[in-house]
């Protein structure tokens, strides 16, 4: 399985980088709204990581939480 | 020249063995990105200082947090975290078998941040230290922004070593090991518009069961005992999430996030959360999330087995985290940032409270606490839970 995913991977960053060089769609002057911190992922990583960590301990799933990784081994 | 030698590292890393397969994967990985080029950012220096606490099926667990993040050269960051849960529990699991008792989990992580060419190199180390179970976890990890910034490339390696032991059993001694694969893509898709896609490979090797937790059983003569769990000493499991943010055009954000998780004990998981974010005006953070979580059983998960294991040789759990279960969580958060012009040091600060509320219904775990109904006939168990953050945070 790791091993289809690793070569798809690889396939799909050989196509783009084998490619022209891409123009970026959204121009650099037009990202203020990208900047603003209420569209942060993880805007404070102290307590995703704590909400990530709740749920991981009392569910059966776990991993791409996204955000802070390492995660911690604990009962 | 680039390529063709990260093609042979990542062919590289589907041939050889574990220690190789890191180095491969990372190898890989720097080879890729060095040929993306483009700028990437270290995170900002910050520091905060929370209280969590969380309060269901009873169970309390709260304590102290403190991470640091601070800029050491124009190329390094390294950050420090310490967290501490102190825990009291007379849950389910306690009240039917044992008695009510507390125990504390202190917990260090040291990581640091490289920009390296244009390249984030980051790495980790986090000690979770029980009095019945040690947990080291290292974590190794490039990222990369390309295509003018508007894509984010990320690829971690953890590797999780666990010590497990008893306080009612002086003779367990186990091990149990962790390794995952990470690989993140974030994309800028419009203006207004994030997505984050993960797929993440884990495999779990060694003593993965909870040494105090029981099964039970029909004993033949209308009742019931109990024996000891019995987990297989591996599990490999695939997660994998797609998550978006938009921008409202009055300054709010939409939120989105959906995640498929499954295993070789047959759980078969996902979860669905949509959140908004409002401000209101320069200094104040409005935040809702509501969440939906759903899993079907492992495997070798019963509520109530029919006869006596067969000394080990069968693989028997009664933990509620393997049941089929579903879960839902409510979530507002509200935080208030503010200017600290009259300090020389600092660049701003913020208050943040957050309270979540998680219903969780099982539909294969019964309430053998209550112990008016026949064995196996008691109702299905359900808990809520009360989840709070409190958190100050300052920039410098």
């Amino acid at each position: 399985m790791l091993k289809i995913h690793a070569l798809l991977l690889l396939l799909g960053v050989l196509m783009v980088s084998g490619c022209a060089p891409i123009k970026p769609w959204v121009k650099p002057y037009e990202r203020n709204n990208l900047a603003d911190p209420i569209m942060s992922f993880s805007r404070d990583p102290i307590e995703a990581s704590y909400m990530h960590h709740v749920y991981q301990a009392r569910e059966g799933a776990h991993g791409a939480e996204g955000g802070a990784g390492g995660g911690c081994g604990c009962n | 020249m680039g390529l063709k030698a990260a093609l042979e590292a990542v062919v590289a890393v589907t041939r050889v063995g574990s220690k190789g397969r890191v180095i491969g994967f990372l190898t890989a990985a720097l080879l890729l990105m060095a040929n993306l080029g483009h700028s990437a950012v270290l995170p900002e220096d910050r520091a905060d200082a929370m209280y969590h606490s969380y309060d269901g099926g009873g169970v309390t667990i709260d304590g102290p947090a403190v991470l640091v993040r601070k800029s050491v050269s124009d190329n390094v960051s390294i950050s420090a975290e310490y967290y501490v849960d102190e825990i009291s529990s007379a849950s389910i699991d306690v009240m039917v078998l044992a008695s009510p008792y507390s125990e504390e989990r202190t917990q260090y992580s040291i990581n640091a941040d490289y920009l390296l060419n244009k390249t984030i190199i980051s790495a980790g180390y986090t000690n979770s230290s029980e009095n019945d179970y040690e947990a080291d976890t290292y974590f190794l990890g490039v990222s990369q922004d390309f295509f003018g910034d508007l894509s984010t490339l990320s690829l971690t390696y953890s590797n999780g070593s666990d010590t497990v032991t008893s306080v009612i059993d002086d003779e367990l001694r186990e091990d149990a090991d962790h390794q995952s694969y990470q690989v993140s893509w974030s994309q800028v898709v419009t203006k207004n518009l994030l997505m984050n896609f993960i797929y993440q490979v884990t495999t779990d090797e060694g003593f993965l069961r909870n040494p105090y937790r029981q099964t039970r059983y029909l004993d033949g003569f209308g009742g019931m005992a109990w024996e000891a769990e019995n987990y297989p000493e591996t599990r490999t499991s695939h997660a994998a999430a797609v998550r978006g943010r938009y921008f409202l055009p009055y300054r709010a954000a939409l939120s989105f996030e959906y995640r498929r998780f499954n295993d070789t004990w047959e759980i078969d998981a996902y979860n669905l959360e949509l959140g908004y974010t409002h401000p209101l005006g320069e200094s104040w953070i409005l935040e809702f999330k509501q969440r939906f979580y759903s899993q079907s059983a492992a495997v070798f998960y019963s509520d109530l087995f029919n006869t006596q294991g067969s000394g080990g040789r069968d693989f028997r759990a009664r933990d509620k985290e393997m049941s089929d279960f579903e879960s839902q969580s409510f979530g507002i958060s509200v935080a208030y940032e503010f200017k600290t012009d009259w300090s020389k040091w600092l660049e701003k600060g913020s208050v943040n409270l957050s309270w979540t509320t998680i219903q969780f219904d099982y539909n294969n775990f019964r309430d053998a606490s209550q112990t008016q109904f026949a064995t196996g006939e008691e109702p299905l168990y359900s808990m809520d839970a009360d989840v709070i953050r409190f958190f100050v945070s300052a920039w410098f």
